[in-house]
C-alpha cells in the first residue's frame, strides 16, 4: 500500500512526549498503603516486602493487581518512560448525565488521566512501544480515549517499526460512552493489522482482570499471548455466566491456566519472570529475510 | 433541520436527480427517511418502543429476509474446526443478478425455533463459520452482506470454553482488512460485541425500528442506573435507536418501515432493502481494493470522541 501523509508525519514529526521517571522515593501518590493484606490467603505483607517481591505475595504466590507505574518501574530500564498521547481526556458523547463528574473523581483516585497510559520504554536495552491499561481507573473501561491511545500507539509503533506490548486490564467498555465505547473495538482491532504490515511483534500480557470488549478485541489479538497467574480472563463475566445458567462456575473457570488449557494463552508467566520472557520474544520475533 | 426545510431541500434535490445523478437520489432517499424519523419521533415513538419493535417475536429473521431478496439461495454450513452454530447462518444468494455472500445471526419464530437458534445468541464457531465464509467472498469477490439480529453473543460456559472473545476479536481485525465490499444491516436487536462481529464493513444500514448498542437497555440500568426496572429509562439515555446512531454517524442510513413495524410487510421491507444494498454495492464495486481498504479504515480510525492530542 502507498504511504500516506499521516504515516510521513507520524515518522519525522514525534508525537508530544513527556519523560518521566518511575521512581519508588519519588512517588508521592499518597493512596498507596503501608501494609497489605494478601487477598488469596490473607496474610500480612510489609510494603517493602511486597515491593521487593514485584507485588507477589510471598506466602502464597498470588499476584496482586499493579498499576502502570509500578508495572513501569519493574519492567523498563531505570523506570523511565515517555509517554504519547497522554493529553488526550474524553467528552462525553452520549451526554450521559454525571459522566464528566464521574470522570474527574477517577482521575483524583488513579492519579491518571484515563484508563491507559501509552509511551516508549526500554526493556533490558530494547525499545519498545508499550502499553498500559490502569483498572484502577474506572475498572479499565474503554471508551474513545483508551481506544484511541492503543489504536494510536499501535500506528505509531508500526510507523517507527517498533515492538508492541500491551497489559491488559479491564472490565470492558465503557458504558457511558454508549455505542462509542463499542466501537472502539473496532477501531483498535483494525489498528492491529498495521503491526502485521509492519511486522512488528504485538505482545500481549494479560492481567487480573481482562473480560468484555477488551477481550473480544486487541487483547486477543496478540502474536504471542502471555498470562500473569491466576488472572481472571473472559468475556461475559462470571456473574453474568452464572445469571445465565443459573449454577455456581466451577473454581478456576476463565482463570489464566484455564485460558492456557482451554488454548487461548500461549504462556502463563509468573511475574518475576515476565522481563525475561519479554525479552526474549522481542528478541526472536526480529523480521529475518 | 426544519421539516419545511428538509422538504424544500427534497424538493431541490429532486430537480438534481432528475438529470440521472445516483449519488442525489441516494441522498434524496436518506433525506425523506430523515423527514419520516423527524415525524415519528413527533408522533411520540420512543426509544423503548423501538427497543420493544426491534425484539418483536413476529418480525422477519434473517434467511426470511434472504429468502424474499434473493432469486436463488445455499445456506452453508459449519466452521470447519467444531460444529455447525445454528444462530449463525451463511450462505450465497443471487440477489438482483449479483451473488453475495450472506452472513447473519438467526432468531426463531416460536419458542421451539429459538431453542434451536439459542435466540440468535452465536457460539464461537458461529463468528468462524461467518469469517470462513467471508473469507471465501474475498476469494472469488462476492460481495459480502451481512444481516445482524442478536441479544448479544451467548454469555455461557460453552462458549467462553471454545473462546468467545477471541472469535469476536478475529473477526473484527480480518473483517477490518477483508478485500471485498461489507454491507452490514441491523434487522432487528444490535446487541453488543455480538452484533459488531460481524458489523464491520464499509456500509451500515438500520432499519427503522432496530437498535444497536453496547449493551442490553436492561445490563445498562442494573450496572449504571443500579436498577433493573429501569430499562425503559435506559432505552432514551443510551441513544441506541437506528436515527440516533444515523445523527452519530454510524449508520449510514435508515429504512422506513411500515406502520406498526416491519412484521406488518415483510415484502415491502424486503424490497426496499433489496433496493438498497444493491444501490449501495453499485457504488463500492467500483472502488479499487486498496481504496476500498483505505476507506474502511478511516471509516473505523473516526470512531469515537476525544479532547486534546
Amino acid at each position: 500500500m502507498p504511504i500516506t501523509i499521516r504515516e510521513i508525519v507520524q515518522r519525522v514529526i514525534p508525537p508530544k512526549t513527556i519523560r518521566k521517571r518511575h521512581d519508588l522515593a519519588l512517588d508521592d501518590r499518597s493512596y498507596v498503603k503501608k501494609k497489605h493484606a494478601c487477598p488469596s490467603c490473607s496474610s500480612h505483607i510489609e510494603e517493602d516486602e511486597l515491593v521487593r517481591n514485584l507485588y507477589v505475595c510471598p506466602g502464597c504466590g498470588h499476584h496482586f493487581r499493579i498499576e502502570p507505574t509500578e508495572r513501569i518501574r519493574i519492567l523498563c530500564d531505570d523506570g523511565v518512560f515517555d509517554e504519547v498521547y497522554g493529553d488526550l481526556i474524553p467528552e462525553n458523547p452520549i451526554e450521559f448525565p454525571g459522566y464528566e463528574e464521574k470522570v474527574q473523581s477517577a482521575q483524583q483516585k488513579a492519579g491518571a488521566r484515563e484508563a491507559v497510559q501509552t509511551g516508549i520504554g526500554r526493556i533490558d536495552g530494547r525499545k519498545v512501544m508499550m502499553a498500559l491499561m490502569n483498572f484502577k481507573f474506572l475498572g479499565g473501561s474503554m471508551g474513545s480515549v483508551v481506544g484511541e491511545k492503543i489504536a494510536r500507539a499501535m500506528r505509531l509503533a508500526a510507523a517507527r517499526s517498533l515492538p508492541m506490548v500491551l497489559f491488559a486490564a479491564s472490565g470492558g467498555a465503557r458504558m457511558h460512552e454508549g455505542i462509542f465505547s463499542l466501537m472502539q473495538m473496532a477501531k483498535t482491532s483494525q489498528a492491529a493489522t498495521l503491526l502485521d504490515e509492519a511486522r512488528q511483534p504485538f505482545i500481549v500480557v494479560l492481567t487480573d482482570p481482562t473480560t468484555g470488549g477488551v477481550t473480544a478485541s486487541f487483547a486477543m489479538l496478540g502474536d504471542i499471548t502471555l498470562a500473569e497467574p491466576g488472572a481472571l480472563i473472559g468475556f461475559a463475566g462470571p456473574r453474568v455466566i452464572e445469571g445465565t445458567i443459573k449454577q455456581k462456575l466451577p473454581d478456576g473457570f476463565q482463570r489464566s491456566e484455564f485460558q492456557q488449557e482451554k488454548g487461548f494463552v500461549d504462556a502463563v508467566v509468573p511475574r518475576n519472570e515476565l522481563k525475561s520472557t519479554l525479552v526474549f520474544l522481542i528478541d526472536s520475533s526480529r523480521y529475518k529475510r | 433541520m426544519k421539516a419545511d426545510e428538509m422538504r424544500r431541500k427534497i424538493d431541490e434535490l429532486k430537480a438534481l436527480a432528475d438529470e440521472e445523478r445516483p449519488d442525489i437520489s441516494e441522498d434524496l432517499s436518506r433525506l425523506a427517511s430523515k423527514l419520516q424519523g423527524e415525524s415519528l419521533a413527533a408522533g411520540g415513538m420512543r426509544a423503548w418502543d423501538r427497543v420493544q419493535l426491534a425484539r418483536h417475536q413476529d418480525r422477519p429473521t434473517t434467511i426470511e429476509y434472504i429468502d424474499m431478496m434473493s432469486d436463488r439461495y445455499i445456506e452453508l454450513h459449519g466452521d470447519r474446526s467444531f460444529a455447525d452454530d445454528p444462530a449463525m447462518v451463511g450462505g450465497i444468494a443471487e440477489i438482483g443478478g449479483t451473488h453475495f455472500t450472506f452472513i447473519g445471526h438467526q432468531k426463531g419464530r416460536n419458542m421451539k425455533e429459538n431453542l434451536h437458534r439459542n435466540y440468535g445468541m452465536a457460539h464461537p464457531e458461529g463468528y468462524r463459520k461467518a469469517l470462513r465464509l467471508a473469507k471465501q467472498a474475498e476469494k472469488f469477490g462476492r460481495p459480502v452482506l451481512s444481516i445482524i439480529d442478536t441479544p448479544g453473543a451467548y454469555p455461557g460456559i460453552s462458549a467462553e470454553e471454545r473462546g468467545i472473545g477471541e472469535a469476536i476479536a478475529r473477526n473484527l481485525k480480518e473483517f477490518s482488512v477483508l478485500k471485498t465490499p461489507v454491507i452490514a444491516v441491523i434487522i432487528g436487536e444490535g446487541g453488543s460485541g455480538g452484533a459488531l462481529g460481524i458489523g464491520v464493513g464499509d456500509y451500515l444500514i438500520m432499519l427503522e425500528n432496530t437498535v444497536y448498542s453496547v449493551i442490553s437497555p436492561e445490563g445498562f440500568a442494573s450496572i449504571l442506573l443500579r436498577d433493573t426496572k429501569k430499562a425503559e429509562q435506559a432505552a432514551s439515555l443510551m441513544k441506541m435507536t437506528a436515527y440516533d446512531l444515523k445523527a452519530y454517524g454510524i449508520a449510514d442510513e435508515v429504512i422506513p418501515e411500515p406502520e406498526g413495524g416491519a412484521h406488518n410487510d415483510p415484502d415491502l421491507v424486503a424490497s426496499r432493502m433489496k433496493e438498497r444494498v444493491l444501490a449501495v454495492y453499485g457504488r463500492l464495486r467500483r472502488r479499487r481494493s486498496d481504496v476500498l481498504l483505505k476507506d474502511r479504515a478511516k471509516r473505523l480510525e473516526a470512531y469515537g470522541h476525544v479532547r486534546g492530542g
